[in-house]
């Protein structure tokens, strides 16, 4: 994958682009739509539902005030296991170690379970670089690599492809990166599975590298979880003879009871299954079986900085399930490249920022008000995750960082205006006279349904309304002066 | 409280609540000194800006017994935010003040099902409505299905449903003009759906989100009007307007 994120515009920019793509528009309301349907049927099955939330999020909480004892009980464990255990500060630290575990064994490829963490550090990028190719082996990862495309989602990354897309893809790249799809291949789903099989099991047999990440870290057993749908995932954990894994360090559970609680959430959540296909586990090495090294990256790359934020930490319970992105109406609409990060939707909204910092990208600093905050992500979220909450909290962090810039921007003046004329009743009295002056001055506007009348194309920032919407004009008395002139209504 | 918005733009709302509540016999008072909630500052990042309305909204409203509001995310941010403001002003008393004034402040509907326990309001409305659970009455306050009660007891009113009810409008305050394009995006989506309800009247419990969809109604052409709920549970048969109603033994109430 050469395609990346670098250079995205802010996000209210790259929406436009985005929403003006009917292909894309369709695509992502039948697929959101769908996922939706799904989750929502199988989580009403669960009578404590809420309990599980309330358990999972206890859970994680107790783990990130503990996060530095946890690590270390699992690095020993690990370590005890016949794991090496590597600590990457950031991602350029992170994707050195990967890339010299892979050089060490003179390998030009890797076979790569799905894997959240890799794509954040750029980790194909990196390899890349370093003469190293990297095969996703995920079906959707498969056809957002070859189609030289970025992922839009975190569980399904080509959602915003559809079939005859993707059979295009397949028609034209395969060929060019090892067995060709067949001359005869259909948009069928299960024949467009059957070239990805096809295609993908020769990387599974000749490859010596495998690199993962891991949904969860259980400290006391040294046991890495992946939790995953087509198998492509037990097929790179078991077969290459060495296996890297990067894992960040929000993902570690104290025990090994602690699954109970989260593999009941995880697939409920996100691909709206009672129970994923596939879950493989594993603890270092297991002689004879399986790779014969194992290497586990435990990555910062700003999660300690999250979890120095006091309303920001809870993001880090995330368990990457997807379920805000599946119900947000924003992200319906836009789709997840507009977020210009892996993590897009509700989650990426908060997740950028606090890994990030607010302050010194415009980009970074958009995606807070990328939202409506119509609460939707926090009453799905398996691990209650207050998001309408934290996206407000960093909009003041980003609003702060700005406090005293010369000249000061446009909406901090109008914002500072009307909290002053708010801040007084007498000086919103007279602005509503005024007001009420411009509804007697414009009696000539088209009539509304209700008898009112409509004002007309407003000036800029009133034209950001006007140009789609109309507004009444305003009321030629306020109720404040309708109250004093008929005191309380009785006059 | 009737909130900035309907006091500058929507006065025939504050009206009917005024009328609606006087005729369940409520004393009804609109202190003056009553401007904004805070919502818009604290919701675009301008906490200290919000400070001075916490502040004005605790001294104009501590010791009434209720404040309603005709508004589930102006009634939402008084329970939910004016205690993260006033934490971060670092001011105890004003922190007791919100303390004080914040479990007794209702949206309409909570107020009226709630507070004073009634579903049938005497209202007649003889119209085809769909109504509009607006997200902050929705998942901030779980109104639940408390204004359907008091629409589904409205004499001559047929209520139907409206497709996807529980999606957002679009509006989200700044939201609507610094994301122009996808509040108007999902702004289409749900006029598209109150027009396939068949509706004539969508109802809501906001008058922030009655204007987005409204909006884009009435820039279609699309012949159905939008009105919020105190306006429906206020109308009576014969009447047009607002009536003064008569004031008796009850809990005083500022508006």
């Amino acid at each position: 994958m050469t395609a990346t994120f670098v250079g995205m515009p802010a996000f209210p920019g790259a929406a436009r682009t985005a929403l003006a793509d009917t292909q894309l528009r369709q695509n992502l309301a039948h697929a959101t739509g769908t996922i939706r349907t799904k989750r929502a049927r199988v989580v009403g099955e669960v009578e404590e539902w809420e309990e599980l939330r309330l358990a999972g999020a206890a859970i994680k909480d107790n783990t990130l005030h503990h996060l530095d004892e946890h690590l270390l009980r699992l690095e020993e464990s690990l370590t005890e296991l016949g794991a090496t255990v590597h600590w990457a500060r950031d991602a350029e630290e992170a994707c050195r170690i990967v890339a010299e575990v892979a050089r060490g064994h003179g390998v030009d490829e890797v076979v790569k379970v799905k894997s959240m963490a890799t794509q954040e550090i750029g980790l194909n990028e990196h390899l890349a670089e370093e003469g190293i190719l990297a095969w996703e082996t995920d079906l959707a990862e498969l056809i957002v690599q070859l189609g030289d495309d970025l992922p839009s989602h975190i569980l399904v990354p080509a959602i915003h492809r559809n079939r005859a897309e993707i059979r295009e893809i397949f028609r034209r790249e395969m060929g060019k990166v090892g067995r060709p799809a067949p001359e005869d291949l259909t948009d069928v789903p299960a024949e467009l599975a059957g070239a990805a099989r096809l295609h993908l099991r020769e990387k599974f047999l000749r490859a010596k590298v495998g690199v993962s990440g891991a949904n969860f870290a259980v400290a006391d057993t040294g046991t890495l979880v992946v939790v995953e749908s087509e198998g492509n995932g037990r097929m790179c954990l078991t077969l290459p003879e060495v296996l890297v894994s990067v894992v960040g360090v929000e993902k570690v559970v104290p025990t090994w009871g602690d699954l109970d609680v989260f593999l009941q959430l995880l697939p409920r959540s996100s691909t709206g299954e009672r129970m994923n296909p596939y879950t493989s586990t594993w603890a270092g090495i297991s002689p004879g079986d399986g790779p014969q090294e194992v290497h586990v990256v435990l990555l910062d790359n700003g999660r300690t900085k999250a979890l120095a934020d006091t309303v920001g930490r809870q993001a880090l319970r995330c368990i990457r399930c997807s379920a805000c992105l599946n119900v947000c109406p924003v992200y319906e609409r836009t789709g997840g490249h507009a977020y210009g990060s892996v993590y897009p939707g509700p989650i990426g909204a908060i997740l950028n920022p606090l890994l990030k910092g607010v302050g010194h990208d415009d980009q970074v600093d958009s995606l807070p008000y990328a939202s409506s905050l119509c609460g939707a992500c926090f009453e799905v979220c398996p691990v209650r995750i207050d998001i309408p909450e934290v996206l407000v909290h960093l909009r003041s962090q980003v609003v702060d960082t700005h406090r005293g810039h010369k000249p000061p921007k446009p909406e901090a003046v109008a914002m500072r205006t009307a909290a002053w004329t708010l801040g007084d009743a007498r000086r919103l009295g007279l602005a509503e006279r005024a007001s009420g002056l411009v509804g007697r001055l414009t009696r000539r506007g088209r009539a509304l349904p209700g008898g009112r009348r409509a004002l007309g194309r407003l000036p800029w920032p009133g034209s950001l309304w006007s140009d789609a919407r109309d507004l009444p004009q305003p009321p030629t008395e306020s109720f404040r002066a309708w109250w004093k002139r008929t005191s309380g209504g009785r006059g | 409280m009737v909130t900035c918005v309907n006091d500058a733009m929507y006065p025939e709302t504050g009206k009917a609540v005024v009328t609606l509540l006087r005729r369940l016999g409520v004393e009804v008072d609109f202190p003056e000194a009553q401007t904004c909630c805070g919502q818009p500052m604290v919701n675009t990042g301008y906490l200290d800006e919000a400070v001075p309305l916490v502040r004005n909204f605790v001294n104009t409203f501590d010791g009434y017994d209720a404040v309603v509001t005709p508004s589930g995310s102006c009634a939402g941010s008084v329970r939910h935010q004016h205690s993260l403001v006033a934490r971060r002003a670092g001011d105890r008393a004003l922190e007791e003040a919100v303390a004080r004034t914040s479990p007794c402040s209702y949206e309409l509907s909570e107020f009226l099902v709630d507070v004073l326990g009634v579903e049938d309001v005497g209202a007649y409305f003889p119209h085809k409505v769909t109504y509009h659970p607006t997200c902050h009455s929705l998942r901030m306050l779980g109104v639940g299905d408390r204004p359907l009660r008091l629409l589904q007891a409205v004499r001559g009113l047929k209520l139907v449903d409206l497709p996807k009810a529980e999606e957002c409008c679009g509006f989200g305050g700044t939201f609507a003009l610094k994301n122009a394009e996808t509040s108007v995006a999902m702004g289409s989506d749900k006029a598209r759906h109150v027009r396939e309800s068949g509706a004539e009247v969508l109802v809501a419990g906001d008058n922030s989100c009655l204007t987005q969809i409204g909006g884009l109604l009435s820039r279609q052409r699309a012949g159905v009007r939008v009105m919020h709920l105190a306006e429906v549970l206020a109308a009576t048969e014969g009447s047009t307007g607002h009536s003064a109603g008569h004031p008796v033994d009850a809990a005083e109430v500022g508006a």
